[in-house]
């Protein structure tokens, strides 16, 4: 597939040229900027390309979510965020929306509609397994010796309560799973969550996502699979910490699939 | 010695030519009244309590509260994460719900001074029922007692933490206690009658053979006089009902309120997404209008106040918060839960929940003292009466729950999602949140930054790149 580079055209794009893509991926600030999760944003680009889906983003028209900015308690800011994301959406009449950041996922999917923002939102494991059972991608099976564990993150576990999608992206590819102890509803954070992500933990014996690594370690993979870029890099984090980020990957669920069909 | 003291404590069933109102009637009567009366101002008084909170709108289906009071409150579905706890706990819940229906008759015989008033009408359905109760009686005092060993000689770590203070800790002791006391109660007058009934004793009607006692009873009190036995009888009723008294009047002081308020709790639990704060519509119509977009709001009053967004103490949470916090039993699942409490910070979802509460009743005992020195400053001397709208103690849930707990909480909902009742201990560390960040522009100084930087940047880090940079190297 790399013989011809892929083009990604914003909502403003695809409008000049009077064309209304099937669904609008909301790309987010984490898979706009880090580093490491533009990797995963690229490689939902390729899933997509991969199996036909039709998409848009929104570029440089994009502003987070303001998941961050409510949860720390500034509402006036999550307000001006989220506004003016609705007025953009609206704009482009935009019905359908998939994101691989469940926070932008959960914001977008619960918080919008009372602000006047309403569309169906789907977290991109949703849209994988949606993809895997129709048909319209075949995911090349993985190597069965390779151990592989999965983190559920908050806000599509316990917040969203999709348990089930990425566990049915896990199965199609044919790896060597292991549940960790902590799971589903029981899942443990990985830290992150409700703006820890850009301030320091407060006092205390450890971190958190030094306690969830202790965890995953426990089981002994080879890859955590994750599927959000702030747990994703919360749990290198922690492998680093532990010096065992030669030994153990951190991936997005994404990530896997495009490395089993070497796209 | 007994018998004189049995007549004193109690109508003898056996003299027909009583007069009409014996002394343990009277008794009897004056301590339902006080109970009752008692009851009757300390529960109107909780409720005052949480009505000086904020009202909430209901949201979501009726179907969704039935279902959440039979499957969560009736049917324990949540206590059932955990099984051994939740078994045992189920024993003594179901003891306590079946047991109301003997308290029926409890109540007739004395305040008629009759003796088992239901067992001849009722028959071979009262031996049912009362061996019924016998059975889930053993298994309560059996769950008492590992409850007791669970609490007092293993280290669970939920039980132990920091705001398991002397008196948490002993508030749990002395239920479980009672809860003793209660059931060796029924036992003694269950288990005597059966002998007295087996010697003929006059005025002892047929129970049948109650399931436990009939076996029970025998062992223990077989061969003692017939005075002894009455004694015992009828102590062991008096210790039942006393007990039963014991926890009217003591609930309301007691982490053990649960058994009434979880039910009022999962039916007005909140039904919206879990993912869905609380929206803020002054702020958003601000924001709006700012913005030049949705219709025209008119401007927000008189502005004589700076307006407080956030809550600061009981009267900005809203009425579910503080049922919550009257509905909470300690049991410190939340607090297993939350990954900064795990992780040795100081916040613990219980704590949170505990501090409302402890500050609700203070603010409650103030009120109620009429005092004027808790009126507002400026209004204390045009003011004439202390009321929940002038109150002002100079003090709030900030010097209960301290900024460092606040910081600590990631959203994930592991407390929400642990709570065997529906209790939410997040929303109100958000809405405390929100107040230190709108209403006292302060909070972590790392998140200064992410404002400014989502303000001028629209995202949390300071980012020079374009927004759609990455695509550059797609391939």
């Amino acid at each position: 597939m790399s013989e011809k580079k892929l083009f990604v055209k914003t909502m403003a794009e695809l409008a000049a040229e009077g064309k209304t893509p099937e669904i609008l991926f909301w790309v987010g600030c984490a898979g706009s900027f880090d580093a490491r999760a533009q990797k995963i944003t690229r490689a939902f680009c390729k899933v997509l390309h991969n199996a036909g889906v039709s998409f848009g983003i929104l570029g440089t028209e994009e502003s987070c979510t303001g998941d961050p900015a409510r949860r720390a308690g500034n509402e006036f800011v999550f307000q001006m965020l989220a506004l003016q994301n609705i007025q953009t959406l609206n704009a482009y009449e935009v019905e359908k929306i998939v994101t691989a950041c469940p926070h932008c996922f959960n914001t977008i999917k619960n918080e919008y509609p009372e602000l006047g923002g309403n569309y169906e939102v789907l977290h991109h494991t949703q849209l994988l397994r949606k993809l895997i059972e129709e048909g319209r991608i075949k995911v090349a099976p993985g190597d069965k010796d390779t151990k592989i564990t999965y983190h559920d993150s908050c806000y599509l576990g316990r917040v969203n309560n999709e348990y089930e999608a990425p566990r049915k992206v896990i199965d199609s590819l044919n790896m060597d799973f292991k549940e960790l102890k902590r799971s589903r509803a029981n899942g443990l954070c990985c830290g992150a969550g409700g703006a820890q992500m850009f301030k320091e933990d407060e006092p205390g014996d450890k971190r958190v996502n030094t306690e969830r690594v202790e965890e995953a370690l426990g089981e002994d993979p080879n890859i955590i699979l994750a599927n959000c870029p702030f747990c994703i890099t919360m749990l290198s984090d922690g492998l680093k910490e532990k010096d065992k980020q030669e030994d153990v990957m951190v991936y997005d669920l994404t990530e896997l699939i495009v490395k089993n069909n070497n796209w | 010695m007994c018998a004189d003291f049995t007549e004193w404590l109690y109508i003898s069933p056996q003299n027909d030519n009583a007069p009409p109102m014996e002394v343990g009637q009277i008794v009897f009567i004056i301590i339902l009244a006080l109970t009752f009366g008692f009851a009757f101002f300390k529960y109107r008084e909780i409720i005052n309590t949480i009505l000086l909170a904020k009202k909430v709108d209901l949201e979501g289906p009726v179907s969704s509260r039935f279902k959440n009071l039979f499957l969560v409150a009736f049917g324990q579905k949540k206590m059932f994460k955990n099984f051994l706890p939740a078994i045992f706990h189920l024993f003594i819940y179901v003891a306590f719900l079946i047991t109301q229906i003997k308290l029926i008759e409890i109540i007739i015989d004395g305040v008629a001074g009759s003796h088992r008033i239901l067992a001849e009408p009722l028959g071979g359905f009262y031996t049912f029922v009362v061996s019924f109760i016998e059975i889930l009686s053993v298994l309560a005092f059996v769950a008492t007692l590992v409850f007791l060993y669970r609490r007092n000689l293993l280290t669970i770590p939920r039980f132990n933490k920091a705001e398991m203070t002397r008196w948490p800790k002993l508030d749990a002791n002395i239920i479980l206690l009672a809860e003793l006391v209660l059931l060796v109660g029924i036992f003694s007058y269950n288990g005597a009658d059966i002998v007295l009934q087996q010697m003929g004793v006059a005025g002892y009607p047929d129970t049948g053979a109650l399931v436990v006692s009939s076996v029970m009873g025998p062992l223990l009190f077989g061969g003692f006089d017939q005075s002894t036995l009455i004694f015992i009888e009828k102590a062991g009723w008096w210790i039942h009902i006393l007990a039963v008294f014991g926890f009217i009047v003591y609930l309301p002081y007691s982490k053990h309120l649960h058994i009434f308020f979880a039910f009022p709790n999962t039916w007005f639990a909140k039904l919206r997404p879990r993912g869905r704060m609380e929206n803020m519509p002054e702020i958003m119509n601000e924001v709006k209008s700012m913005m030049g977009i949705g219709e025209a709001e008119e401007p927000a009053g008189d502005m004589e106040d700076i307006p407080e967004f956030g809550a600061k103490d009981i009267f900005d949470m809203d009425r579910i918060n503080l049922l919550g916090a009257f509905s909470c039993t300690e049991c410190g699942r939340c607090t297993a839960a939350c990954p900064a409490s795990i992780t040795g910070k100081k916040l613990s979802p219980r704590k949170i929940v505990m501090d409302i509460r402890d500050r609700a009743e203070e603010v409650s005992a103030k009120l109620k003292s009429g005092d004027k020195k808790y009126i507002r400053e400026d209004k204390r001397e045009e003011d004439e009466k202390l009321t929940p709208e002038n109150f002002d103690d100079g003090r709030s849930l900030f010097d209960y729950i301290s900024s460092e707990e606040l910081h600590a909480c990631t959203t994930c909902n592991a407390c929400v999602e642990a709570c065997p009742i529906l209790i939410d201990p997040m929303e109100p560390i958000l809405k405390m949140r929100r107040y230190e960040i709108l209403t006292l522009s302060s909070g972590p100084s790392d998140w200064m930054p992410m404002f400014t930087s989502l303000e001028n940047n629209a995202s949390p880090w300071q980012m020079s790149d374009e927004r759609d940079k990455w695509k550059e190297d797609l391939d």
